[in-house]
């Protein structure tokens, strides 16, 4: 990117907020003095990194991030979201790359949701020997190993409930011995329970009927050809809110 | 967790809590109250933020500088290292983005029938639509019509949004619920089935449709897996820089770059349909923002250039809550689902200053009066000022557990930094959020200029001036499945034009040169500079 040039004049950078007291952080090796309150996205681009990978939405959400480190003189790896985990003194730190996973294809929509269907899709769920490695390294605190223990006796409503906060990182199946692939297995179970479990919603059904039977189109025909004055009348005056 | 000198206002906070929950709710301001409120402490309305185009479709009219120098910019890679006589792919429908709207796009596009390929910037999924917590709207509970949601829409736009496409959006609305319900969507629901729906500011029926608090996450992932099943061809961590259009003017495919490897390469297509969302992350007027990392008005910048008209670019969404404390996520958002849920919002002083749930720009604004021209804002040690979001209150008001039952994601990011927020409040100040304007289409999601589609975010002209909550994961399904199925039948009857190439830039840098542009202002800028100036480096796409 060009520089930029703008007419508002140099603004201090939102994201890079300097301050007091540095840490030191090594990236790749690299040791690099940065703020130590910040995260160790914005440590890694207050050392110049640009992302172009491993950056997402940089709000916890999307998955993009996971981070694998370690400190000074320990052996022990940790991992996080590069984007919600402050940087520590003496990191060691990579940015790995997402994880190849398998994900079975299917059409949702002739799936039956019996005990055997998340089996038969992913047979390795079998292959679990209990480590508990997913669970541990879970940044959403998710009991990984306890759903799928419920996807191996299938319970599929018990999968899709426990794993509903996974953001589909890809760190815990970059743990598993047994090669599972949680967040796969999760989802499906997810859209089985949301599309065949849970039952559907019948106020949902009338009102696509009298959608489609045109039921609303002459109200919406003289909602749209009014001024803005007769709209504003109706808004403020005439429009009664359904209390809390 | 907080410092002693926020800790003492939490004291106050808590001593006014019974005597707020007796007082109930706060009366709505009246259309006087409210314009004179915008005016006064609204970023839109401050006269130096903004100036006049100078080049392209909307010249003469006022934007944010920011956007007018993305807009008013040379493009970033000299358009004759492109060879359109050899693209790498041909298509029939060209998607640009991978959120909900380019996904959907593609989606029913395929359904169609139509040959397609989705090109994103960074992951499939990797996109605004991933971070909406709050909610998606849609008219289908028995007290409620289309019709009120449409008055509701319109209300919240000044009833300045092209009737057309609020219409559109409130009729398709319960069919898109029906649709993200059969895909799998896990809709909070009764045990009958029932919606759980509730209130997001601005609306007059309880009609905001929730997946706990990760609604845009769960639809996505669920679009994304369908994707998948479906087969469609992606392509991620590929940039759009320009459209390619024949001399007629019709769009006809579009120009990339390859993130990783900087190969410069074109798709040829029979129409393109653009979802490349918002422009949160060009920080307009310094304020930080909720969006993801791509939001950067790549799209924006590309139409205009081809050509297209836009709506609507003087007015952007300041969402009122914004994180103000912990620093090491301000301007993330705090969902309106936490005021829904009935936190007030609080001042220094423990008093509450305005009716929690009206529309975004009011509420935006009267934190912002709260905490200039009244000097009734929380400082924090870096020297933010905030108000707070009395959130142990849920707990009073929904019974213990409610904080983490329906906010577990919101709770999880506070929690990492030790605040609980079923315990304490938490701050919050207005954050950048949202593009109300964008792309002219009409409501079939065409654009004004031929073959080229818009869906989504980048389109303009369904929320007016200002959007609702859960309008926007709404307008991104329902446009992005108008776009598909229309990009799709159109296709059929285009056929591949010789003349394939940039034959708008030609007009374009002729209007930047007598403009006097400088030749180093450069677009689309594709990420945010969050470097030290001194380790700034331009993008070089050796090729
Ligand atoms: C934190 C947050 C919370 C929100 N909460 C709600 C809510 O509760 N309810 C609601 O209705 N709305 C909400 N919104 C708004 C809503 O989520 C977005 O407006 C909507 O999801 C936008 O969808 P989109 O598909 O248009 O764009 P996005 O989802 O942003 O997708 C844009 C895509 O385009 C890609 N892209 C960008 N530039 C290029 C380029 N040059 N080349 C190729 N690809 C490119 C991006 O990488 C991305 O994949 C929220 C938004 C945010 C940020
Ligand atoms: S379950 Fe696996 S993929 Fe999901 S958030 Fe936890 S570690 Fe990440
Ligand atoms: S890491 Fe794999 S083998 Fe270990 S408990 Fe989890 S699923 Fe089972
Ligand atoms: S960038 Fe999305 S989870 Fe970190």
């Amino acid at each position: 990117m060009a520089k930029r040039t703008s007419r508002t004049g140099k603004k201090k950078p939102v994201e890079a907020q300097p301050a007091g007291e540095f840490v030191t952080i090594y990236v790749m090796g690299e040791a690099y003095q940065v703020p130590k309150e910040l995260t160790i996205m914005k440590a890694m681009e207050y050392a110049g990194y640009r992302f172009i990978r491993g950056c997402g939405c940089r709000g916890g959400f999307c998955g993009a991030c996971g981070t694998v480190y370690r400190t000074r003189d320990s052996y022990k790896l940790k991992v996080g979201l590069a984007c919600q985990t402050v940087v520590e003194d003496g990191m060691y730190l990579t940015q790995i790359p997402f994880y190849p996973a398998n994900k079975k294809e299917y059409d949702i929509s002739q799936l039956q949701p019996d005990t055997q269907v998340l089996v038969r899709h992913y047979p390795e769920l079998m292959r679990c020997i209990a480590c508990n490695s997913c669970t541990k390294i879970c940044p959403q605190d998710i009991d990984v190993m306890g759903y799928i223990q419920a996807a191996i006796r299938g319970d599929i409503a018990r999968v899709a409930d426990m794993s509903f906060d996974c953001i589909m990182c890809g760190l815990c199946a970059s743990r598993c011995p047994a090669e599972i692939v949680h967040y796969n297995v999760a989802l499906l179970a997810r859209r089985l329970y949301g599309a065949k479990i849970a039952p559907r919603a019948s106020h949902l059904v009338r009102r696509l009927e009298e959608i489609n039977s045109g039921k609303f189109e002459p109200g919406l025909d003289r909602l749209t050809r009014m001024s803005e004055a007769e709209l504003s009348r109706l808004y403020y005056q005439e429009r009664d809110i359904e209390p809390e | 967790m907080y410092p002693p000198s926020m800790q003492e206002s939490i004291r106050k906070l808590e001593a006014t809590r019974q005597e707020r929950i007796r007082q109930g709710k706060i009366p709505l301001l009246d259309a006087e109250a409210k314009k004179a409120l915008l005016k006064s402490f609204h970023p839109d309305y401050i006269e130096t933020s903004m100036r006049q185009l100078q080049v392209g479709p909307n010249k003469g009219d006022r934007t944010p500088h920011e956007l007018a120098d993305v807009l008013e910019a040379w493009p970033l890679v000299d358009p004759k290292r492109f060879d359109p006589a050899r693209p790498k792919f041909t298509v029939d429908v060209l998607v640009i983005g991978g959120g909900g709207a380019g996904v959907a796009a593609a989606l029913t596009a395929q359904e169609n029938g139509a040959r397609v390929l989705l090109v994103t910037k960074l992951r499939l999924g990797d996109a605004n639509t991933m971070m909406a917590q709050g909610g998606i709207q849609a008219a289908d509970k028995e007290n409620d019509s289309p019709e009120r949601h449409y008055l509701d829409v319109l209300g919240g736009g000044h009833f300045k949004n092209i009737p057309e496409l609020a219409r559109a959006l409130v009729t398709d609305a319960p069919g898109i619920i029906a649709w993200l319900e059969e895909l799998g969507v896990m809709f909070d629901k009764k045990p009958d089935g029932t919606m759980i729906t509730i209130h997001g500011g601005g609306t007059s029926r309880k009609r905001m449709h929730a997946c706990r608090d990760y609604t845009g996450a769960e639809i996505m992932r669920t679009l994304r897996d369908e994707f998948r099943n479906r087969r469609i061809e992606a392509l991620e961590f590929c940039a759009a820089l320009e459209l390619l259009t024949d001399d007629q003017g019709a769009c006809c495919g579009a120009a990339f770059v390859n993130l990783d490897t900087n190969e410069l390469f074109t798709v040829r297509a029979k129409t393109v349909i653009l979802a490349t969302g918002g422009c949160g992350r060009l920080h307009i007027q310094g304020f930080p923002c909720t969006n993801h990392y791509g939001a950067t008005a790549d799209g924006l910048v590309l139409a205009y250039r081809a050509g297209a008209r836009l709506v609507f670019i003087d007015t952007i969404q300041y969402h009122p809550t914004g994180v103000a404390y912990p620093e090491q996520i301000v301007g993330q958002l705090i969902t309106e689902k936490v005021r829904g849920l009935g936190a007030h919002l609080v001042n220094v002083q423990g008093n509450r200053f305005i009716y929690e749930l009206e529309s975004r720009d009011i509420t935006a604004s009267a934190i912002i009066r709260e905490c200039t021209e009244r000097g009734n804002g929380v400082v924090t040690p870096t020297g933010r000022v905030g108000v707070w979001l009395d959130t142990p209150l849920i707990e009073i008001l929904k019974g213990e557990g409610a904080v983490k039952k329906n906010l577990p994601a919101m709770y999880h990011q506070f929690a990492r930094f030790g605040i609980y927020m079923d315990k304490e409040p938490i701050l919050t100040y207005p954050t950048q959020h949202y593009q109300n304007g964008g792309i002219l289409i009409n409501d079939q999601g065409e654009t004004g200029v031929k073959n080229l589609y818009a869906a989504g975010e980048v389109a303009g002209g369904i929320h007016g001036r200002n959007r609702l909550m859960g309008n926007s994961l709404l307008d991104i399904l329902v446009f992005g499945r108008r776009a598909g199925r229309s990009a799709a039948e159109k296709s059929k009857t285009v056929s591949f034009d010789q003349t394939a190439g940039f034959h708008h830039l030609q007009k374009f840098q002729a209007e930047l040169k007598t403009a006097g542009i400088p030749r180093d202002r450069c677009a689309p800028i594709l990420f945010p500079e969050y470097r030290r100036p001194e380790l700034q480096t331009p993008f070089v796409f050796a090729g």
